[in-house]
């Protein structure tokens, strides 16, 4: 199931929803000044210098490709139909993405962006992506419809809009512009475009409570977000609903989605939310470290050990060398502190 | 007399422009590739370790660092096991080291006899490399990796030199000493007659202090054979989902047994750059074997 929000019924939510949300928040950053506030503010990470970015597109396979700029990854598919975006860095990207995009696709419509998660180096740049494109109506869905004129169709969870609901008025607000036009709700939403089903499976208190995983089954890849990333220790963003134990379920749902081609190679193709191309024998060797750390810190936590205890014993220097960070947005120390507080709060535990 | 004297030279004018035409389009990549053939391994050098298998904790006269050493105390075997892991061939970077027939075979442009790319087929897994000898570059760091990473190759003298990047992230010794996805593996093959030698050096920013070196001995065979190598992973141990056997944080049973069982020092066996020098080994006196194991 999904719906598609009016103007009015947009309106109508949001307005309910801040008012949730402000006293949600209110109540959550009470309870915990500290930590609350931290996490919120990490969840827009440090922005490079966007005029020296270039943007790389490569092929995975089939009619999809990667490409790389500033902030998370982009999928693009692209067929006789249009072309279907996943994710769209930060705002000051979108012109330089989109001229790659036209290299790929021509003069081919956008007709869909699908955002994995509400970060701004994801989303930043939904708002120029659908001005460019056009969305594909028809059926009880009059000519004059307000969506005729908003472009392409944005699709999210429905978490990641009553974030941006609840962020309103905040510095982290992201702007209603940048705001998706659609949402689903529930474990997955459907779509079958250029000659492929394309399958958003939601994964529940991972990365955020809204995050997504975009599998084209037809070519053979897989988009996670940022449940899997190769360029360091997942981000939990715990003000946002995201947990290990929602992180490892991810990892392990993906192993389930993914074929190697043969000896642990190839087949499904995977693109995370930041980092390289990957395939299942990536993700086994991330999950692997990932429930290893979570074990450890598990059985610190069952002998009693307090958060500076953990911290002090380095549960992750094994892996720092490869995905740790002494300074940035996410650091070593904030992941431990986020697992410790996931086994800690019950959330640790996957399955 | 006259017309075979004309003959003559017009055949040594054509011989002639031939080998002017052959010295202007020989390339640095035409000289023969020496190392072509069916060749089987040799275990005279580290039999122990290569053939049967390395002892858990066992990891003397390597350079490792101390997360590498981490990793190998909390790899447990039965990880092997887990169907994700069972069907992993050895990554270039230790297959060479491994069992199996080895095959090695060039591609040419069939038009120019331009040298494209060497390949290398290990029986055991299958471990298909291929070495790209055309000049191409390597791709760029978001490309994905593999077992045998991506090599380009060249000819100096009759030596094949390649360097490899795009590694998954790996092993060097089948004991948990794990390679990470930085690495990198320069490696030389050099023919003496029907010998070949592998000398291959191995570089991570994330898990060695310093290069690995190691040498892997081949003699050529006239009439190898190379059989298919199919792997399908299958449930082994019924276990629950996203379980992953390992030992636990800082256990460090494995190397104790083994120094005890061959009566080394335990910092020895615990391994580091510092191990693999003869200065190190004049620090210990050996300890006294127990009664009956002298």
């Amino acid at each position: 199931m999904h719906h598609t929000l009016s103007s009015s019924i947009r309106l109508a939510v949001r307005l309910s929803l801040a008012a949730t949300g402000l006293v949600l928040c209110t109540v959550a950053l009470g309870a915990q000044p500290a930590r609350g506030r931290q996490v919120q503010a990490l969840a827009a990470p440090a922005q490079p210098d966007f005029s020296q970015v270039q943007v790389l597109a490569t092929r995975v396979q089939g009619n999809v490709y990667m490409l790389e700029g500033a902030g998370g990854n982009v999928t693009v598919q692209v067929g006789e139909q249009g072309v279907l975006v996943v994710d769209t860095q930060f705002a000051p990207m979108a012109d330089k993405l989109l001229a790659e995009i036209r290299k790929l696709a021509g003069d081919k419509p956008i007709r869909f962006v699908i955002d994995t998660h509400g970060h701004p180096d994801h989303v930043g740049g939904n708002e120029r992506m659908r001005r460019s494109g056009t969305a594909v109506f028809g059926g009880n869905v009059r000519n004059d419809d307000p969506r005729g004129e908003q472009g392409a169709v944005v699709i999210a969870h429905e978490n990641v809009q009553f974030a941006m609901v609840k962020a309103e008025g905040t510095p982290q607000a992201t702007p209603e512009a940048n705001w998706p036009t659609e949402t689903y709700t529930g474990d997955q939403y459907d779509l079958f475009f250029n000659d492929e089903a394309v399958q958003l499976l939601h994964q529940p208190a991972a990365h955020t409570d809204g995050d997504t995983m975009v599998f084209f089954r037809k070519s053979d890849v897989l988009s996670t977000g940022d449940v899997f990333v190769t360029n360091g220790y997942p981000f939990i963003d715990r003000a946002h609903g995201g947990s290990i134990g929602g992180i490892l379920n991810a990892l392990n749902r993906i192993l389930d989605i993914t074929v190697p081609r043969d000896k642990q190679e190839g087949g499904t193709m995977v693109i995370p939310g930041h980092g390289r191309i990957c395939d299942e024998g990536d993700v086994v060797e991330y999950r692997d470290m990932i429930t290893i750390i979570r074990d450890r810190i598990a059985a610190m936590v069952a002998k009693g050990m307090n958060l500076e205890q953990v911290r002090a014993a380095r549960p992750t220097r094994d892996y720092d060398g490869r995905y740790g960070a002494t300074s940035g947005f996410w650091t070593t120390d904030m992941f431990i502190e986020a697992v410790y507080a996931g086994v800690r709060d019950g959330a640790g535990a996957g399955k | 007399m006259a017309i075979k004297l004309g003959l003559s030279r017009n055949l040594g004018g054509s011989a002639f422009a031939g080998l002017l035409l052959g010295l202007l389009f020989n390339g640095p990549t035409q000289a023969q590739v020496t190392q072509l053939g069916y060749w089987l391994p040799i275990y005279h050098e580290d039999f122990d370790e290569r053939v049967p298998g390395p002892s858990a904790g066992d990891y003397a006269g390597l350079p490792i660092n101390e997360a590498l050493r981490l990793r190998g105390d909390t790899w447990d075997p039965s990880l092997l096991t887990v169907p994700e892991h069972q069907c992993k061939p050895h990554p270039s970077t230790y297959g060479f080291r491994g069992i199996g027939t080895t095959r090695i075979w060039e591609t040419r442009d069939p038009e120019t006899q331009q040298l494209i790319k060497i390949e290398t087929h290990i029986e055991w897994e299958a471990q298909h490399r291929v070495i790209w000898m055309d000049g191409r570059p390597h791709p760029p760091a978001s490309a994905p990796h593999t077992w045998q990473g991506f090599s380009t190759g060249k000819l100096e003298g009759d030596v094949l030199v390649a360097y490899t990047t795009h590694l998954k992230a790996g092993w060097i010794r089948r004991n948990g000493l794990a390679l990470s996805d930085q690495a990198t593996m320069t490696d030389r093959f050099y023919r003496h007659g029907n010998l070949m030698t592998h000398v291959y050096v191995i570089e991570d920013p994330v898990y060695l202090s310093e290069p690995l070196v190691r040498t892997n001995g081949f003699q050529l065979v006239a009439n190898g054979t190379m059989a298919p190598y199919p792997c399908r992973p299958a449930v082994e141990i019924p276990r629950p989902k996203g379980e992953v056997p390992h030992h636990d944080f800082g256990d460090t049973a494995a190397s104790q047994e083994f120094a005890k069982q061959y009566n080394l020092p335990l910092e020895a066996v615990r391994g580091g750059a510092n191990t693999a020098l003869p200065e190190f080994m004049k620090q210990f006196r050996p300890a006294a074997a127990p009664a009956g194991q002298r």
